[in-house]
Order: C-alpha cells, then structure tokens, then sequence
C-alpha cells in the first residue's frame, strides 16, 4: 500500500499534547466524546472511593478492550459510509476456530491463532464480495453474516464451549504484575487503526468514498476493491477481539459476543464519526469504548439496580453523542 | 443479459442445496417401526444446558423408534410461534416445546390442541394453553438449596454478592426468589450487592471484578448459572472456592469439572439431558394413548465435590 500523498482530509492531531491549561481546554472543546469521558471520570470519583484506584482502572482497560478492538474495525466500515453488523458474531465464530484448531486439531498455538485471525478475514472478505460486487447494501450483507458466522461457530463446536489449551491462558492475563495483555492488544490495534486510517492509500480512500463514493470513483479509486480490503480489515480486527475474549474465559464459547456490534457501533459513534460516513478517528473510538466501559464499571462499584442499569447506559449514550452535536453546531 | 440469467439461476441452485442439505442433517430420522413423528420446538441452541437437552431428547427418541424434528427459535417468540405452526401443518403426533417466553407461547401451543396434536412443555411451562404435560426442574427449590450450600459452606455468616441471570427471565426470578427465601434461614448472611450479568461467562468476569474493588471483603458468591459462576472464578483466581465460595446452578459439564478441582464450591444441578428424555417419553406416553402425570418434576441436585463423579 503506498501512502498516498493528502487529498484534503484535515489531520487532527491526537489528544494529549503538552499539558498546559489553555491546550487541555482547547483539546475538550474539540472533542465533545473526550470531555464526557472527563466529566463521568470525575463524578465517578467523587460517587464511589473505589473507582480512582490503579487495580480498578486497569480494570477498566480490560474490560473495554473486546469492545474498542471490534469498535476499531467498524470504524473502517463506517468512516467508509457503510456499516457491519456480523462483528460479534465473527468474533465468536473465530474463538471457536481457534480451540477446534488447538484442542480438536491440536495444532500449536500460533498456527491456531493464524488460522483463527485468516477465518476473520475471510468472513470480511465475504462481507466485501457481497457488497462490492453482489451489490447488496453493507447492512444486509453484514446481517446475513451475522447469522451465518453464528451458525458456523455452533457447527464447528457442537454447541459447547471448548475449553482452551493452558498454554494460550496468558493473552487473556497480565505480563508481570501489572500490565494486562488485552489492554496491550488494544492499544496495538489502536495504533494499526489510526495509521491504516491517516497514512495509507486504503485509509484515504475509506474517507474519500464514506464523503462521496461517486466523487471517489471518478476520482480513480477503485470502490469496489477498496470495499473488499475495508470489509476483510473489519473481519481480521472482529477475530483478534474474539481470540482476546476467548482467552480471557480460557474459553471459546459459540454464544459470545452476542450484541456486540450494537456496543461496537455506539463506540465508534460516541467517539465521533458519523454515520453518514467519511468522519472518524480511532482516537474517537477508543474513547467511545472507554466511555462504556467506565459506565458499566460504575454501575457495578454503586451497585445501581439491574433494571436501572440499562436506562442509564441508553442515557449516557444519548447525552455523549449530544455533547458531540451541540459542540459541532456551537 | 444471459450471464446474469445463469448467475442467479446458479445462486437459486446452490440455494436449494443448501436449504435441502441443511434440512437433511437437521432433521433426525431413525426410522423405527411406525416411524412416529415428534417435532421439538427448542428456545435457543446458543447455550450448552440447551443443546444438552436436545441430545436427551435425541437419545430417548432413537431408543423409542421415533423420528424427532428440532427446531431452534434464537430466543425469538414469534419465531418460535412460526415453527409450532409448521409442525401442526406438518401433523407431527406430538409437538414438544421449550418456550422462549410462557406467555407468547400460549396462542401457537392453542392452535396445535385445536388440531389434535397432545403438547408437552418443556424446561419452562406454558401459559394460558392446554399443554399435556410439563416437565421441568424446579428453580425455587434449586434456589433454597444454593442459599443452604453456600450458607453451610460459609458457617452462617458473611457478605456475599449475587449475580443475577437476565433481568425478567423466569429462571432468573424463580431462581433468585428461592435464593432469597433460602436466606432468611441464616440472618448472619448479608447480600452486600446484586449486579445483573446476563447469564454470560464474560460478563459475570466482568462484574465480578468490579464488584471486588468496592467490596474487596466478599466471603462468597451465588450465580444463577453456572455460565456466570465460571466467570466469577476466573475473576477470583486462586480465591476462587476456597476464600471466597462460590456457587452456581445448572451443573454443566465444565461446573462440574470446575467443581472437581475446587473453583466453584457447589452447584445446583438439573439434568437438562433427563429434561429432554422425559420429555419425548411422555410425549410418546400420549401418543400410545396412556395418562400422564400433568406436572412433571426433574429433581435437582446440589454437587459438591464429594459427589461430583456421579454427575460427569
């Protein structure tokens, strides 16, 4: 992939520069998902003295990890003006290719995780053949991967979870004492999303048709093949959470992840995108995900009832996404 | 034009196969001596306690000669109501149902009587509908007696986090009901906090993590299915069954390992594949044209390590 050299699309540079008061106010400001991010830090720190700590925060980390890793690929998607709704399901579909590749088949351990990522790229690559060429939309192509991935997975392990070799329970664990490995995971997919996104020719092209695909095609860029490599990276990116997931559990269920497209693409949305397409930053989505991650760290530390639990996170995402509009309209 | 023709002629071709193909292995035909038919209309085979019972129910069907039909509804009522009505066209004998949901169950299970086919609920019972009979363990009862295991398990007294199973599910309300009741035996037992975790591994990992920080003192745990308890112990790691006791419910095969080797201290056991053998046994009862008892009830069981082999 040659990096392009750059049509028009405005480089934002990431939040976090040098921390000098008028720099952080004009960071908020630009960023309405990274302030409401600010703003529930806070409160949460001031409603429960359990959520300020190192262990909890990690914690945090963690547990947003499968999400923000399946929110990264459907940036892709979105900033390309399309959608994918089979993310969780393929996720899950892969875990279960990983464990009947290491336990059934009983291959080593990054054979499995190679094969387990190809299966993710490949129902990506489905996805993108359907849409590219098939013609359907991105929302029917991806829904009927999404019941087709699940089948597979339930094919493939009978039903049943497989329990995953010993070997492999490290992903899921922390290296040393305190780094956990999804959170590694998440940050290295989080740098592969914002370079695939600023610095290639597949990234400037996933804006450039998301903002105007006939304008893209007359332009030179070949739609159709862009949409089979944006499908395929959303596909290989929905595995590696999957594989994150399963060894987490120690543990490849065909059940999991079920619904977490719909928390993938309200991370991707909070954080900013649109999705009307061509808008998006991984920046945006990472904080997307961490926004769900600290609400439904906070509902269990305050011991929030079961019932309420599920007003407050349609709330907070409404309220997010709010923030976002006012400030862009202000 | 005519390529386009033969393409869709080709994806219309390899739509049937597949359809057919799919139908094939789906359906269980064992052709016995009066090869009779039962259709089992299944709530969802995305958990193991699910597929467990369509293997009893399998078992039982083959050493009776019958041919049993499954059907799997993903958790969606009106499909499931789609499928009753295909088996009462298709004149099946009997019709078993594991409802997705009592009451959106009642009108399809209404049809199937008008048209003279004896239903048998299964797992979960059927409202507002004459079913023949229903078999199904009991998740009040199973609940007292997660409440007595992990109470006798603790010497009385402690603080303990209860992870609830979907919130507005029946097993999860009869299940945590039990559990309450249960615990009004042991007024030294403090249920320090109630998060729901959806009956799911990942997520009962999750809350059970998040719980740890704000009650870092927690003596012990009940799940409301195993899935979730399996969660919990991998939060707890090696606390798990021994700090701080932990007790699940369903007995899966993997709860019962997981109670062999001590990170979950008890569960409550059904035995989802005695489920589906009752189930098509009575089912057949009916077909022969002998009485059944209305309520069928599968007992429960609590597994410790002691008695786990019997169970595996």
């Amino acid at each position: 992939m040659a990096i392009d050299t750059q049509p028009g699309h405005r480089l934002d540079k990431r939040p976090g520069g040098n921390g000098t008061p008028p720099v952080v106010r004009r960071i908020l400001l630009d960023n309405g998902a990274l302030s409401a991010l600010v703003v529930m830090v806070v409160a949460m720190t001031f409603m429960s003295g359990d959520f300020l700590s190192t262990q909890n925060l990690l914690n945090v980390g963690v547990q947003a990890a499968v999400t923000a890793i399946l929110a990264f690929g459907v940036t892709f998607a979105i900033v390309s003006g399309g959608i994918d709704l089979s993310v969780g399901s393929v996720a899950a579909f892969s875990a279960v290719m990983l464990g009947w590749f290491t336990t059934t088949e009983g291959m080593p351990v990054f054979l499995g995780v190679l094969l387990a990522i190809l299966t993710g790229t490949a129902c990506g690559l489905v996805n993108g053949l359907l849409i590219s060429y098939g013609k359907l939309p991105p929302f029917i192509a991806t829904l009927a991967m999404l019941s087709a991935a699940r089948g597979l997975g339930l094919v493939v392990s009978d039903g049943t979870p497989i329990t995953l070799p010993e070997s492999m329970s490290w992903v899921g664990q922390t290296l040393g004492e305190w780094l956990p490995v999804p959170v590694l995971v998440m940050i290295g997919m989080g740098l592969i999303t914002a370079v695939v996104l600023q610095r290639t020719y597949s990234g400037r092209s996933m804006y450039a048709i998301g903002g105007n695909e006939e304008a893209a095609h007359l332009s030179g860029i070949r739609v159709p093949r862009q949409k089979l490599v944006i499908y395929a990276l959303v596909g290989t990116f929905a595995a590696v959470a999957g594989i994150v997931l399963a060894t987490r559990l120690a543990s490849a269920q065909p059940q999991a992840a079920t619904g977490y497209e719909l928390d993938a693409i309200a991370a991707v949305v909070i954080g900013g995108a649109s999705l009307a397409g061509g808008v998006g930053k991984a920046s945006g989505t990472l904080i997307g995900a961490l926004i769900l991650a600290v609400l439904r760290n906070g509902l269990n530390l305050l011991d929030v009832s079961a019932f309420w639990q599920q007003v407050v996170i349609g709330a907070v995402i409404a309220l997010a996404v709010l923030l976002d509009t006012l400030r862009r309209r202000a | 034009m005519s390529k386009r023709k033969s393409t869709s002629a080709v994806i219309l071709a390899t739509t049937v196969a597949l359809t057919a193909s799919a139908c094939g292995s789906g359906s269980n035909s064992s052709g016995g001596k009066d090869d009779v038919k039962l259709g089992f209309a299944i709530s969802a085979l995305n958990q193991p306690f699910m597929v467990q019972m369509k293997k009893g129910a399998e078992a039982e069907a083959k050493a009776q000669g019958a041919s049993l039909s499954v059907q799997d509804a993903q958790e969606d009522a009106s499909q499931q109501a789609n499928q009753v009505q295909n088996f009462t066209s298709q004149n099946v004998k009997s019709i078993i149902i594991n409802p997705v949901d009592s009451d959106a169950a009642g009108p399809s299970v209404k049809a199937a009587g008008n048209a003279k086919i004896p239903v048998i609920a299964a797992d979960r019972g059927v409202n507002k509908a004459k079913v023949e009979a229903t078999v199904a363990s009991d998740n009040v009862e199973g609940g007292k007696m997660a409440a007595k295991s992990l109470a006798e398990q603790l010497g009385g007294k402690g603080e303990i986090l209860h992870l609830r199973g979907q919130v507005g599910t029946s097993s999860s309300r009869e299940r945590a009901k039990g559990f309450t009741e249960g615990l009004k035996n042991y007024p030294d037992i403090k249920v320090v906090s109630k998060q729901p975790a959806d009956f799911q591994r990942a997520k009962g990992l999750d809350v059970t993590t998040n719980v740890l920080q704000s009650h870092p003192d927690l003596d012990g745990i009940f799940a409301e299915n195993d899935e979730m308890a399996l969660g919990a112990a991998k939060a707890l790691g090696a606390k798990a069954g021994g700090d701080i006791k932990l007790v699940g419910f369903d007995g899966t095969p993997e709860a019962i390992k997981a109670v062999k080797k001590g990170s979950i201290s008890s569960t409550v056991a059904q035995q989802p594949a005695e489920l589906g053998k009752m189930a098509v046994r009575n089912a057949m009862r009916v077909v022969e044209g002998n009485p059944v008892d209305p309520q069928i009830k599968v007992p429960v069981k609590v597994v410790t390590k002691k008695n786990a082999d019997r169970f595996s």
